[in-house]
């Protein structure tokens, strides 16, 4: 076993993804107190180019092949198992996003390996690795260790800066040739949303809603009041789901990160994948009838209350 | 093409959540249950999948005691199942590794062309089931799906993973395949509890043992309850106390026409 750090780095389009940047300045931050040092794995076909937006690594691994050419759950999955066991890095670090859950749980189950899914920190002390991890949407923080001292964690995006891991350097770069190929899961295209009549990630307010907006027509309330305050109107996952709002208004983890000046959160009760797209808002006033919503933990003001209420009146009282 | 559904309960979240004497688990006492959501899109888009172009859909669900399983199963009859089984005994809900072993283990005994199940839980601590039981059968596995077409004669599913932004990744995989699925393309259906409960006494829920797991290699230190509000300053009073408050706020800031002017 080493004392080794894996970061696996997540890239699309020629770009590395933000998360990875996240996960490899708190791997180089615990690399000491695990006695070894952060290291970034990159797979792809012809990546050694992306391997200098790396720096910030002790060493950089890029598992090059033209069947990781695009990301393809099955390909990843047989080139890190025998990488992985064979290296015995004393922690995995990956993103919880769609492609890092498939990679993390298939590791996991193939090398017999502990993960810790849904991490917001993660330290290393005198008993080894200690993670947190998110569970009941939130609502529950449990504090977790590997029973063999070694393990995979998934990593919440926006639980680590990025600063420190998008840092420059040129560290050495070993190219080896993947161990085993799995082509049963084909990559066949990116597809991008159409662009919207509203970018939410530039406005300067953001009236938010969510479950608790209760009906379809409903929607007309929180119109108003973003007409009003002069801002556009946003949801969370389920108002997208059920296509009461298109996509591209959608705030979180599998939509858009925002950073408005205002963002009002009505009927939203924070799930963290909720959070992981609005937390960096400069101000968030949150309504919601559920006291104990987790979307009071991030908010600046809150008040406990049926948006239904709330919001004419406050539309009202604004002019509209 | 016969479809597996791979489902379990957990905790409701409508109730509150409450953290055990020895401060590393949740208590159970007054704990009541409801089928994970996820598991419900991924039973809804099986029933879409075999209602289009035949075929068979199979539930399967973790034995728990502590739940309320035969009727999360007979739910899953209700709603148009074709087969629904009972998978090993257990007195609480096991984590994702044994839950997957399990799953597995009772899968050898079951055809199948698609296993779906939720992208992930509320209570997954140790990964998602999906890509765990996929791993274990040495089957591919995509998770975080939003869309699922069969093609190549029932041979190959073309299927999207969601990323951030909004943007997805459209994939060929060859079957039999496991899928962890995000979203349904419709809102699972409705099972009236009338029909469920007649369902629970009539019809036939077979049971079988499941494979056993090495456990999730996870030890518990602590689990505590984030504090909520501890950051907010909370409003009180009336929604036109609320309001008012809210409006001075935003007029801070420069922002509301009427309260700007």
């Amino acid at each position: 076993m080493s004392g080794d750090v894996f970061v696996i780095a997540e890239h699309r389009d020629g770009a590395i993804i933000d998360t990875t940047y996240e996960l490899l300045g708190r791997a180089k931050a615990l690399a000491g107190a695990s006695g070894g040092e952060a290291v970034a794995v990159l797979l792809g076909s012809a990546v050694a180019g992306l391997a200098g937006s790396l720096g910030a690594a002790a060493r950089v691994i890029v598992v090059d092949g033209p069947g990781l050419a695009s990301f393809s759950p099955s390909a990843y999955q047989a080139a890190l198992v025998p990488l992985v066991r064979e290296r015995q890095p004393a922690l995995v670090l990956v993103a919880n996003s769609g492609s890092g859950m498939d990679v993390a749980a298939g590791l996991s189950a193939a090398l017999d390996l502990p993960l810790a899914a849904y991490a917001i920190d993660l330290t290393v002390d005198a008993n080894g690795p200690l993670v947190t991890c998110q569970l009941y949407a939130g609502k529950i923080l449990a504090k977790v260790r590997f029973t063999g001292g070694r393990g995979i964690v998934t990593v919440v995006a926006g639980s680590f800066p990025a600063d420190a891991g998008a840092a420059g350097g040129s560290p050495p770069v070993e190219t080896v040739v993947p161990a085993a190929t799995d082509d049963r899961i084909r990559f066949v295209d990116l597809l991008r949303p159409e662009a919207g009549d509203v970018d939410i990630t530039r406005e300067t307010v953001l009236v938010s809603v969510g479950r608790g907006i209760g009906e379809q027509e409903n929607l007309e309330l929180v119109e108003a009041l973003a007409a009003v305050l002069g801002g556009a109107v946003s949801s969370s996952r389920p108002i997208a789901d059920a296509g009461w709002l298109p996509r591209t208004r959608q705030v979180g983890k599998s939509g858009l990160k925002v950073k408005p000046k205002v963002y009002l959160a009505l009927g939203i009760s924070g799930a963290p994948e909720h959070l992981e797209g609005m937390r960096n808002a400069e101000l968030i006033i949150a309504i919601n009838s559920d006291a104990r919503a987790p979307i009071f933990s991030v908010a600046h003001f809150g008040a406990v209350a049926d948006l239904l209420d709330v919001v004419p009146a406050l539309t009202a009282r604004l002019g509209g | 093409m016969d479809y597996v559904v791979l489902l379990k309960q957990v905790p409701d979240l409508a109730e509150e959540l409450e953290i055990d004497a020895a401060g590393t688990g949740l208590d159970r006492e007054w704990m009541s249950f409801v089928a994970s959501e996820w598991d419900e899109y991924a039973l809804e888009e099986a029933l879409l999948l075999r209602d289009a172009r035949g075929g068979t859909v199979t539930c399967l669900a973790l034995g728990v005691a502590a739940g309320d399983v035969d009727e999360l199963l007979a739910t899953c009859l209700t709603r148009g199942a074709d087969r629904v089984v009972k998978v090993g005994t257990f007195e609480h809900a096991p984590d994702s590794h044994t839950a997957a072993a399990a799953f597995a283990g009772a899968l050898a005994h079951i055809h199948y062309d698609l296993v779906l199940t939720g992208v992930q839980a509320i209570d997954d601590l140790d990964g998602q089931v999906g890509p765990l039981v996929a791993t274990n059968l040495g089957l591919p596995h995509v998770s975080v799906v939003t869309h699922i077409a069969v093609a190549g004669h029932g041979s190959i599913v073309t299927v999207h993973q969601e990323y951030a932004g909004g943007v997805v990744g459209e994939f060929e995989v060859q079957l039999p395949a496991v899928l962890g699925v995000q979203t349904s393309r419709e809102t699972p259906r409705y099972a009236p509890v009338s029909r469920v409960r007649q369902l629970m006494k009539t019809a036939t829920i077979e049971a079988m043992v499941g494979g056993e797991g090495g456990g999730s290699g996870l030890v518990v230190e602590a689990m505590t309850i984030p504090e909520t509000g501890s950051t907010a300053e909370m409003i009180n009073g009336s929604p036109q106390v609320i309001a008012e408050r809210i409006a001075a706020i935003l007029a801070e800031r420069g922002i509301g026409s009427g309260v700007a002017r």
